[in-house]
């Protein structure tokens, strides 16, 4: 402290009024608050924001890659509204995103409620069901895919030792409907856990004494759930879902490695399509407008929560 | 349900058997691909192309061969330390930003911080797929592409708005009172933030830097994008991309690699199990 003192002293009186100036502009709330905020402004701004405008100036252009293209107005929109391919991804993703979430939101509250009895492995259990989201989505495809494999399924294999299917049963990333359900049960598989843990943590936050009271009037469990549980847990089953709704109609993992679109573009969602295109085929102009298919969902779901999170 | 306490001893058995009962084919239908990957991992091809073998486990012979081959004939060593660094620098890096914009976001007055609290929202729900054909293109004017620089700058625009999101959660729970004190004490506010609220928010930094690490180690669609050379890959890409041969008899080697890039993450996991739990019901985590 002293020897800090000296310096200070021998620092001079202009330079400490200097120095002393900066440190009370600093410490001002709002100059502190802004200046906290700064690097990640910047980086939204550099890579989050400049990419979006870039995005939408690509999809108004014919940008291939390699040669800076120009402007072609609403072109590339009107070319995919006229596409059967894009057609097909369109109903794709809304057949995909709406059967898989209804199927996670369903299962996904029956297990937490599972999940919710007082059981002694119960920490085991939550590790065990939650390590399908953990894991690299890309790395647990693939073991999806040898289980879908054409020749050496082991689907297929239980299936026909059971006698539920005649051999050699269905090749289910190369039929048209089967690839769909394939697609949708790893991203069912994958996405379950997610709903079931948020709706535990929704679960055990409701007061044991509304279900005593339940009890007392007579309810039965059925009863006990359809007026005591779920309408206390809709408000997480909603922001959940709408969670969900985005990273299902956005997925691009579990189809690129599973199926990559096909079979004849049967399984392509709207980023699968957008790689294909912009990537693989170099016309950036009409990827970029085909991912650009994914922002009014994401609109209408950041708009939702919003109003959500403003009503509770 | 949770309805025991007053019930007895048979039907609190009852309930916990029913318990196990009904979780049985979902923790079956969890773990399964994982079994399912590894026994494929330890076969010898000659098992695994047989169609009269059984799938489920190993009959003649458990065989190290297929990983044998992953770390003396292929890149894999490389991927794994590509992947390493990634998650590491990228990691740290977007905790630094975040803690300081969450700490102002959650804990400063100043004329807007509303706005930019909901812009990190937004930003935070953006899908990394709307945005990988112009960032590739960003990336290519930077001098970034083919190289894990590429990766190391783009993450955080995944990182920052979902670490700045939780952090803001776990500043709130740090009582004004402290902070004021310290500031009254002549504590600077810098001071303020790094020794006093920092120390209190350990666990919620913890649980933000355990998923940063995952997301980056898990990120698949970037990796694939903005890297083509081998050398330069993620051990994702990798062996996603890198360990299909021609020939049809590469499974084996194929969840060879699954199981040792996925190892990281299942040890990481399996350690802070609670973190990832309770950060998950933060309700603020992408699913």
């Amino acid at each position: 402290m002293a020897v800090g003192d000296r310096i200070l002293e021998g620092a001079g009186a202009p330079r400490v009024g200097a120095l002393e100036r900066v440190r009370t502009w600093w410490e001002q709330e709002h100059v502190f608050g802004y200046g906290l905020i700064l690097p990640a402004l910047l980086l939204l701004v550099c890579l989050v924001a400049y990419p979006f405008g870039m995005a939408i100036y690509f999809s108004l252009s014919d940008y291939w890659v390699g040669s800076p293209g120009s402007f072609v107005g609403l072109d590339n929109y009107r070319a995919l509204l006229g596409n059967e391919v894009f057609h097909q991804t369109l109903r794709n993703s809304f057949v995909f995103t709406s059967i898989a979430v209804v199927l996670k939101t369903v299962l996904g509250v029956w297990l937490a409620l599972l999940l919710a009895r007082n059981l002694r492995l119960k920490r085991v259990l939550r590790g065990a069901v939650l390590l399908p989201w953990v894991i690299p989505t890309a790395l647990s495809t693939l073991a999806w895919w040898w289980m879908f494999d054409s020749l050496y399924s082991v689907v297929n294999w239980t299936a026909i030792h059971l006698g539920l299917m005649s051999a050699p049963g269905p090749n289910w990333l190369g039929q048209a409907g089967y690839a769909m359900t394939a697609v949708i049960t790893v991203n069912v598989w994958r996405g379950l856990p997610f709903f079931a843990i948020t709706v535990l943590a929704g679960l055990v936050a409701i007061p044991r004494e509304y279900y005593e009271a339940a009890e007392v009037d007579g309810a039965g469990s059925w009863s006990r759930f359809w007026h005591v549980t779920l309408p206390l847990i809709k408000p997480v089953i909603a922001v959940v879902t709408l969670f969900s709704t985005i990273f299902t109609f956005s997925d691009f993992n579990i189809v690129y490695v599973l199926t990559r679109g096909g079979p004849v573009n049967t399984t392509h969602l709207f980023a699968t399509l957008a790689y294909q295109v912009g990537l693989n085929g170099g016309n950036l102009g009409q990827g970029a407008a085909i991912s650009l298919f994914l922002f009014p969902m994401l609109a209408a779901v950041v708009f939702l929560q919003l109003w959500y999170i403003r009503r509770e | 349900m949770s309805g025991v306490g007053v019930r007895g001893r048979g039907a609190r058995f009852r309930s916990s058997l029913m318990g196990y009962g009904g979780l049985l084919p979902f923790v079956f239908f969890a773990l399964f691909p994982f079994y399912f990957m590894i026994i494929t991992s330890l076969k010898s091809n000659a098992e695994l192309y047989n169609l009269k073998s059984i799938p489920f486990w190993v009959q003649s012979g458990v065989i190290t061969s297929h990983y044998s081959y992953l770390f003396q004939r292929t890149d894999f060593l490389i991927w794994l330390k590509n992947s390493l660094i990634i998650s590491v620098v990228a990691t740290s890096a977007s905790l630094v930003i975040s803690i300081l914009a969450g700490y102002s976001l959650a804990r400063l007055r100043f004329p807007g911080v509303g706005s930019f609290g909901t812009a990190v929202f937004i930003t935070y729900l953006v899908p990394p797929t709307l945005l990988f054909l112009p960032l590739s293109q960003v990336v290519v004017w930077l001098g970034l592409a083919d190289s894990i620089w590429a990766l190391i700058v783009t993450y955080p625009t995944f990182l920052v708005p979902f670490c700045t999101w939780l952090l803001m959660g776990y500043f709130r729970t740090v009582p004004r009172e402290v902070e004021e004190c310290a500031l009254v004490d002549g504590a600077s506010r810098f001071q303020t933030l790094t020794r006093i609220v920092l120390p209190m928010a350990v666990p919620g930094i913890v649980c933000a830097a355990l998923f940063s690490f995952t997301l980056t180690w898990n990120e698949f669609i970037y990796a694939l994008t903005f890297v083509s050379q081998t050398a330069q890959k993620t051990a994702v890409v990798g062996v996603t991309a890198d360990l299909i041969r021609g020939d049809i008899y590469y499974w084996g080697s194929l969840m060879a690699g699954a199981v040792v890039a996925s190892l990281p993450i299942v040890v990481i996991y399996v350690w802070f199990l609670d973190y990832y739990v309770s950060g998950l019901t933060a309700g603020a985590v992408k699913g």
